[in-house]
């Protein structure tokens, strides 16, 4: 029974948050809800990392949905790629479940509360299914799922600005995703097949075409704006902005970090390097996309006004980080990425969930707010420290890592002077952190805020698994960097 | 017996969590920032028999990346900075007792914590085996010593901190780390080996570059221009500037020099190209020096007096002669022992007379004659007369540049001597030869915990002229050719 077990594992990862989704409208309190919620992100965790280990001992996991081989049924591909992935997913999703309860508390009205977790779950259905999928049209019909969901969560913001932020990524949110449909579409009408490892095994025929070279510009886009990437980043700001604290957290730590899957996921194992950076300029045009949002983002974070708009913006340079590791399409390059997706992924979801913190105590994240916070909070702003370390990219810290790798693929790559911009982000980002470290440290804090106390423990404790994660990353890495350089030799090497 | 190197920086780290514990009582929290200084300076003794006997032991804890591990490796550079650092250390905690308690300083726990964890830093610049736990440490030196740096929490002092951590982190990003990545692409290794791990892999402009990257990018070394943050940083409580901005700090910077031009470089394939270096060294040692004459207040002018001082090091460095690092490594200790006292003389001064200012120091000799006269016989020291140790140092310097052949930079040295004696000796010269104005209130010596630390390290800069010989033998125990 174990071993039928184990053989579902790739379904079941989807299946249970998908129907654990409507038995929490079903159960309709917001505490039971939450228990649920958290049980299934543990399990779903624990499901990751078995996947996960499977696939380092013994290679690619393949499971066709229903018995129905591909290219006629949908098929689920497991590869170190995206078991890297569906781990980190699962995991932020298993650390930001406990925190949830005291922060929706306090920002979801109590009568819509299992509609959150609903659509929580539907969200990291979504996500997961994304990451899992071998079959290029599920993974849009996944993304669907999961982006509407996020629309949603969006909206229950608590300010009025956040259904306006919503509705802004509603629209380019469904732009991205239509341009991904169409891309996929004219794939699916130049193969006349819908499975990944299909596609590229009959994509190489009709390189020559314009058709499919349409089809790669329509995905990158796509991707791209589901990516947030530079110049199409617009509708992140506000939406991670105005999101109750739990959504930024989540949606900062994996949507974005998905989104960079798919990108890879299509310009690698579907395209193939040889065509999208040999025959196609997809290195050049996304390496300055890229050395755009690590600069732009980094100066628009230095005069954000409200700390969660900072790390928003913050996230769009880090994004470049991770797409600049693509452009250059090496060994080196690609794993600096796939570690970014991590790295990232912990250090921006422990700012997050600690501005979260400061906003359960003092109901606002506005900067000139957090006035003098440390004094009250020393434990939340010590996490807002320690995990903004890692943003600089101190050594010790996971971002370091991420630093190390790009720095030694950009210095073997064709533009080695790219270092000094990768250089300057991180300055800029020491920059912009200490504005933040000295208003929360430096200034008296304001009459209102005085008799506040630290946040509840299940906040502050998720907060610090992943502040603590980042050093355990930054001190040894080394599992880590194995596992992404294992992706990275997959997508390069054999494009199946 | 030798001491695993990560007892001797775990030491200070527990330290630092039982101080934080024992804030409740304050006695206990003293006594315990003493003793564990009193046993970090007994453990690091014990690694000096067997390095001195050519023991070089290495140990790997754990990998940080793949192929680079947090590497220690015993050396006698680094075991001489060690005991610099938390030999002085022993003095300092017992003078930061009685100058926070007579100064009224709040956060004493913070304070006490911070400093226990930048001595723990400290030790492991001195024993780091390789470029990336050197640099993993050597940034929690800079942030460890942040909120040191920034006690008063006031704008001066958020003004203050900003220089100090934009400069030092500017630096440190921007240019130390590219050149360590640069040194793991080129020699595929970042471990540090006697004779040098680039030798030959590189072009000599290349390499002299690279150098250049790597002494602009130790912005702890002050050199110019990258030394403003020394003048901005004393903002601090006088025990911060005076153990961690003339010894932990700044020592920590020169040492990361010496270290990386033997053990990165190698002094034979340097010699080719640190010229250009040399001169920046040399200019940053007039220039801090002109600068230092200028200067009313005391601090500063001590800070700038640093800032040339450190450049001396530097100056032995680039000379990438056996003789060039002698003198230099010299003048850590000599350097460390003087400057801390002339510190610990401005914070007495201050808690005793609230005087900042040279210009104020007139006649004050007579009611703080033991302070001025320790003032006096460091003072000998920085300037490099007998009978104190820094004879040795300058001695040692100027006959590596005649070695060497560099005339104009004894004659830099020679010309920094004489300006040293313009802006150092001329305070005592003023405490007790100029006549006091009429200041109303009747003064007296700081408080005895004041006093004695004052007294020690004076006392250590006329024995260490005695003591220069077995220091020499000891450096060039880890310079090829000897």
């Amino acid at each position: 029974m174990i071993v039928s077990v184990l053989e579902q594992l790739p379904v079941l990862q989807v299946v249970l948050p998908l129907l654990a989704a409507p038995l929490c409208v079903i159960l309709r309190r917001r505490s039971l809800a939450w228990a649920l919620f958290v049980a299934i992100t543990w399990v779903g965790l624990a499901i990751s990392a078995l996947l996960a280990g499977q696939v380092a001992l013994g290679g690619p996991v393949t499971y066709a949905l229903g018995g129905w081989n591909p290219p006629v049924g949908i098929a689920y591909r497991i590869d170190h790629f995206n078991a890297f992935v569906l781990v980190v997913v699962s995991g932020i999703a298993a650390v930001v479940a406990p925190y949830a309860r005291a922060s929706v508390m306090a920002e979801v009205p109590a009568e819509r509360g299992y509609l959150f977790y609903a659509l929580l779950l539907l969200l990291l259905a979504g996500l997961l299914g994304i990451t899992i999928t071998g079959d290029a049209f599920n993974l849009f019909v996944f993304l669907e799922i999961s982006s509407l969901s996020s629309y949603a969560l969006i909206a229950m913001g608590t300010s009025r600005r956040a259904l306006m932020a919503s509705f802004q990524y509603l629209i380019m949110g469904t732009i991205g995703a239509t341009f991904l449909l169409i891309g996929i579409g004219l794939l699916y009408m130049m193969t006349g097949t819908l499975n990944m490892a299909d596609l590229a095994e009959r994509l190489p025929a009709v390189y020559g075409t314009s058709t499919v070279e349409a089809a790669l510009a329509f995905i990158v886009i796509g991707a791209s704006l589901k990516l947030a990437l530079f110049p199409l980043h617009a509708w992140l700001p506000g939406a991670y902005g105005t999101a109750p604290s739990v959504v930024s957290a989540f949606l900062a730590a994996t949507a974005t970090k998905v989104a960079a899957y798919t990108l890879i996921r299509f310009l690698f194992t579907i395209f193939g390097v040889g065509f999208a950076f040999g025959t196609l300029p997809a290195g050049p045009v996304l390496g300055a996309l890229a050395v755009a949002a690590m600069l732009y983002g980094s100066f628009a974070a230095l005069f954000a006004d409200d700390l969660k708009r900072l790390l928003a913006w913050s996230s769009v340079a880090q994004i470049g980080y991770i797409v600049l590791g693509v452009a250059l399409a090496t060994p080196a390059g690609l794993t600096a990425a796939i570690l970014h997706l991590l790295n990232h992924g912990v250090i921006k979801g422990a700012l997050f969930l600690a501005a979260g913190c400061l906003f359960w105590r003092l109901g606002s994240t506005r900067l000139t707010d957090l006035a003098g916070a440390a004094r009250l909070m020393p434990w939340t702003c010590a996490a807002i420290v320690a995990a903004g370390l890692g943003l600089i990219g101190i050594p010790g810290t996971a971002g370091f890592i991420t630093k190390w790798y790009l720095l030694v693929a950009l210095l073997d790559s064709p533009v080695p002077w790219l270092v000094a911009v990768v250089l300057v982000t991180s300055l800029l980002a020491a920059l912009y952190l200490g504005r933040v470290v000295e208003m929360l440290y430096f200034r008296a804090p304001s009459a209102t805020a005085a008799e506040s106390g630290e946040a509840p423990v299940s906040m502050l404790a998720a907060t610090w698994v992943l502040v603590a994660l980042n050093f355990a990353i930054g001190l040894h890495s080394a599992p880590a960097v194995k596992y992404a350089q294992a992706a990275a030799a997959t997508l390069l090497g054999d494009a199946s | 017996m030798s001491v695993h190197p990560g007892y001797l920086i775990a030491l200070p780290m527990i330290a630092a969590l039982v101080l934080a514990i024992t804030n409740r009582w304050p006695r206990v929290r003293d006594a315990v920032s003493i003793v564990t200084a009193v046993l970090l300076f007994v453990g690091v003794c014990l690694l000096v028999a067997p390095v001195a006997a050519g023991a070089r032991p290495d140990w790997i804890l754990f990998a940080i990346l793949p192929g680079i591990g947090l590497r220690f490796t015993v050396e006698p550079l680094g075991v001489l900075f060690a005991l610099v650092a938390s030999g002085l250390w022993i003095p300092t905690a017992i003078y930061a007792v009685g100058y926070m308690e007579a100064n009224q300083e709040g956060h004493r726990a913070r304070f006490a914590v911070c400093f226990a964890l930048a001595l723990a830093a400290a030790m492991g610049i001195a024993f780091a085996g390789n470029l990336v736990t050197l640099f993993l440490f050597y940034e929690a030196l800079t942030l460890i010593t942040y909120p040191l740096v920034t006690h008063h929490g006031d704008d001066a002092a958020r003004r203050g901190g900003r220089v100090y951590l934009g400069l030092l982190l500017g630096t440190s990003i921007g240019l130390f780390l590219p050149a360590i990545v640069i040194t793991w692409a080129v020699a595929g290794t970042v471990a540090f080996a006697p004779g040098g791990i680039l030798d030959g892999s590189l072009a000599p402009a290349a390499a002299a570059g690279l150098y250049a990257l790597y002494l602009f990018g130790v912005g702890k070394a002050a050199l110019m221009p990258f030394h403003r943050w020394l003048p901005a940083a004393m903002v601090a409580p006088t025990p911060v500037s005076a153990l961690l901005h003339a010894v932990a700090v700044v020592k920590a910077g020169v040492f990361v020099v010496l270290k990386i031009t033997v053990y990165v470089f190698g002094l034979g394939y340097a010699g080719g190209f640190t010229e250009p270096m040399m001169w920046v060294a040399a200019v940053t040692v007039l220039g801090a020096s002109i600068i230092a004459l200028t200067r009313d207040n005391l601090k500063s002018r001590l800070a700038y007096s640093t800032i040339s001082q450190l450049a001396y090091v530097v100056l032995g460095a680039t000379l990438a002669t056996t003789l060039g690092i002698v003198g230099g490594a010299l003048h850590i200790v000599m350097h460390a022992a003087g400057k801390i006292t002339l510190f610990f003389c401005a914070g007495a001064i201050y808690t005793a007379a609230h005087k900042t200012c040279v210009s104020e120091l007139d006649g004050l000799g007579r009611a703080m004659p033991i302070t001025f006269a320790a003032f006096a016989v460091a003072a000998l020291s920085i300037v490099g007369l007998p009978p104190a140790g820094g004879t040795w140092s300058k001695w040692y310097l100027m006959l590596a540049a005649a070695d060497a052949g560099h005339w104009v930079l004894i004659a830099v040295l020679a010309v920094s001597s004489l300006l040293s004696l313009g802006y150092l000796l001329d305070i005592p010269a003023r405490a007790f030869f100029r006549p006091a104005p009429d200041r109303g209130t009747r003064l007296a010596e700081a408080p005895w915990t004041c006093l004695l630390p004052l007294c020690a390290p004076a006392l250590l800069s006329i024995l260490l002229f005695f003591m220069a010989g077995p220091i020499v033998v000891f450096v060039q125990a880890a310079l090829p050719g000897s």
